[in-house]
């Protein structure tokens, strides 16, 4: 008798402990989101604090903590270093507990983020960096990348222009690794087109004058001067080659990254008639429009940039997932964020692919006159749509270990992912195998058999 | 050959601000013995002062002259209330309270105007440029040229060839003596203090329609600044001036020949002139 009661409290405590254990596995109990972002320096006003102003108003929005959970936002300066970035990131996953990083712009600083996220098994969205590389070689089953990226800047802007006739290029590019890759993509789609690139300068990040540089551009001689920066180093070029009677003497300049409030502190006297891609404008529809009411009143009356909408979608459509799963295992959720289509005001509907990218439709716009311009962010018009599935580059061109894997098992052995992964598992239990020793491991062990 | 003009003349445009801004700094740093690492955020405060002014109708020529009042105004408070208590105590307590002041006006400016900065529009005087036939040299710059050869040399030539440039220079070496004369020490530093200000924000208003009126304006050339100084020789006015405006030359030929390293160039000619010569090219030994 004594040994039937103590079985039926052991069993009785493991079925509890289990049903617990199943229901229980928000880490810590909290939801726990943290914003880099640089908050002092060249970026701040495309992201800073607006970022966490956009993570604060898609926590409220989704309503997650009426139906129980805890989420918590938190925030950080990476002063656009690399190891002040890691640094953060590191501190944040081992002592903070914060289960998944938003925003980050500068791509050298998201590069080593996104390796850490990796390594820790936690979650990365991306939507302040620009680098193509976060999906492509650099690609991991932790990260997405969710606003723009230097491919789509690249084929929007810079297929746009070549079209009209800008075949000759001249790049001032910033020295690191956005810059590089801005222009790598930018100048290969330009040879594409059929036009050519006569050179290029390479600028250290944060430079306040331009005028050295662009007389180099002007001897050059090339129709088109690409500026492959962003931010203060954007606003500074163009306003020295105004100066400098770049525009007056022929040439154009060609912005490849701008942003609402970099128009906003040129003026639009100055910036009237620049021409770059975006994937959000304030201005679109009713529900973008009533967002970016909210947002202004928290953001001292700045205006959202794509980058902090994209903040506010990738929010939301997280906590969606965690609450799907009922886990915020950072591996688990992105592969259930990959799995859920998205849904929201200020992208519509759109779709994750397996490389971690975000796909929706791109815009090119133009910005207005000062005769045009009905307010003070009154700023762009639309000049034309690129639909979701032509914005950003083919997965299949990235090189990203993710995307090649899922495409063998999709097109080459014909079979459904689910089915798959059950096989190769089933296998390694029955081998007995670890799954870092098997043959297969790679197909196993990667999120696209999240187990 | 021509695109190096080109370069050599932007590099000297450059060497303009950089002079004007260690002159400055040379006077309040040399003479005084003052670390002020304030200097770039003054600069920074002259330029928004312009911008403010602008936005009262006050246009660029009113900015010139008012700006550098009203800054120096507020670097004599600085001095009168904080500065002057640490003249007994190591330099380096003075190096603490004026980078403390620096990141305080950065923060201040950054949170209420934003980091992207304003527009300041360049006024109609100066639209348009000289064409040189090697290059377009806009008609702004080349007034940046010729007001900061004017400030410079005046400056120099109070400084080192009158005698209230001359009671400066005694008060600094042996203040005591010099009180003992009957001339009055204390407001004199105060007031070279302020003067020293006054040309920071000079340099911020004629910055203010090339380069972005942002909070951070200051800090990104406040070390430069420093490096032309050093470079230059503490206590050697013409020292400043001169280094100022070669190591713009020296900074427009690395952006032509090796543009990656042009924003370490002039650090690694402050190293070598230490080595070679501790005191700087133009100082003397203390």
């Amino acid at each position: 008798m004594k040994g039937w009661t103590g079985k039926l409290v052991a069993l009785g405590i493991a079925a509890a402990l289990g049903t617990a254990a199943a229901q229980a596995q928000i880490s810590d109990n909290v939801i726990k989101i943290g914003v880099l972002s640089d908050m002092s320096s060249l970026y701040t006003d495309l992201a800073g604090a607006g970022s966490v102003v956009a993570a604060k108003m898609a926590v409220e929005d989704s309503g997650i903590e009426k139906r129980g959970y805890k989420v918590e936002v938190i925030s950080a300066d990476h002063q656009n270093k690399p190891d002040v970035g890691s640094a953060i990131a590191r501190q944040w996953y081992d002592t903070e507990k914060v289960d998944v990083i938003v925003d980050t712009p500068n791509s050298g600083v998201a590069l080593a983020v996104n390796q850490i996220t990796k390594d820790k098994g936690k979650a990365f969205l991306v939507s302040g960096a620009a680098t193509s590389d976060l999906t492509g070689k650099a690609c991991t089953p932790n990260t997405i990348h969710w606003t723009y990226d230097t491919w789509m800047l690249a084929n929007g802007t810079g297929g746009a222009i070549v079209k009209t006739g800008g075949d000759t290029w001249f790049f001032i590019t910033a020295d690191y690794a956005f810059g590089q890759a801005l222009e790598r993509d930018t100048a290969a789609v330009v040879t594409k087109n059929g036009g050519k690139v006569v050179g290029g300068v390479k600028v250290p990040l944060n430079n306040q004058d331009f005028s050295s540089f662009l007389l180099q551009a002007q001897s050059s001689k090339a129709k088109i001067i690409g500026l492959a920066n962003a931010g203060g180093d954007t606003t500074n070029s163009i306003k020295q080659a105004a100066e400098f009677g770049i525009v007056k003497g022929g040439q154009n300049l060609a912005g490849l990254l701008v942003f609402l409030t970099d128009v906003h502190a040129l003026g639009l006297p100055t910036a009237q008639g620049l021409i770059f891609t975006e994937t959000f404008y304030w201005d679109m529809n009713d529900q973008t429009r009533a967002f970016a009411k909210r947002f202004a009143e928290r953001d001292k009356g700045i205006h959202p940039t794509m980058v902090h909408a994209g903040v506010y979608s990738a929010v939301l459509h997280y906590l969606k997932a965690v609450e799907a799963l009922k886990s915020d295992d950072g591996t688990k959720v992105v592969a259930k964020m990959k799995e859920m289509p998205t849904d929201d005001p200020l992208f519509g509907k759109g779709s994750v692919r397996a490389d971690g990218r975000k796909i929706h439709p791109a815009y090119l716009v133009e910005v207005k006159k000062p005769s045009e311009s009905k307010g003070e962010w009154d700023l762009y018009k639309i000049r034309a749509t690129i639909p979701a599935d032509q914005a950003f580059r083919p997965m299949a061109d990235g090189g990203c270990p993710l995307a090649k894997q899922q495409l063998f098992v999709t097109t080459v052995l014909g079979r459904d992912l689910a089915d798959f992964c059950a096989i190769v598992t089933d296998e390694l239990r029955e081998w007995s195998v670890s799954a870092a020793d098997a043959p297969f491991a790679r197909w196993g062990s990667t999120s696209m058999c999240a187990e | 050959m021509q695109a190096l003009y080109g370069q050599l003349l932007v590099g000297l445009i450059n060497g303009a601000f950089y002079a004007m801004l260690s002159l400055g700094l040379a006077v309040i740093f040399g003479l005084l013995n003052i670390i002020n690492f304030t200097h770039g955020a003054q600069y920074m405060l002259g330029a928004f002062c312009a911008w403010l002014l602008l936005q009262q109708g006050l246009g660029y020529w009113w900015a010139l002259l008012l700006a550098p009042i009203v800054v120096g105004a507020i670097g004599v408070v600085i001095e009168k209330t904080m500065l002057s208590r640490l003249y007994k105590l190591d330099h380096l307590y003075g190096l603490l309270l004026t980078y403390g002041l620096a990141l305080i006006f950065q923060g201040v400016f950054t949170n209420y105007f934003g980091s992207a900065g304003q527009a300041y529009r360049l006024p109609e005087e100066f639209s348009g440029a000289f064409n040189l036939g090697f290059m377009f040299l806009p008609r702004y710059r080349a007034w940046v040229i010729l007001a900061s050869i004017i400030v410079c040399v005046a400056t120099w030539f109070v400084i080192e060839r009158t005698k209230l440039g001359a009671y400066l220079r005694a008060a600094t070496e042996n203040p005591t003596l010099v009180q003992a004369f009957g001339i009055n020490v204390p407001r004199m530093i105060t007031l070279t203090y302020g003067f020293g200000v006054a040309l920071a924000a000079l340099a911020g208003v004629m910055a203010a329609p090339i380069y972005q009126v942002a909070p951070q304006m200051g800090a990104n050339i406040i070390i430069i600044v420093f490096a032309v100084v050093v470079i230059g020789g503490m206590g050697s006015i013409a020292g400043a001036i001169i280094s100022g405006f070669a190591l713009g030359v020296v900074e427009g030929l690395t952006k032509y020949f090796y543009p990656e390293a042009s924003s370490t160039v002039i650090f690694v000619v402050m190293a070598i002139v230490l080595l070679v010569r501790p005191a700087g090219l133009f100082g003397k030994e203390r």
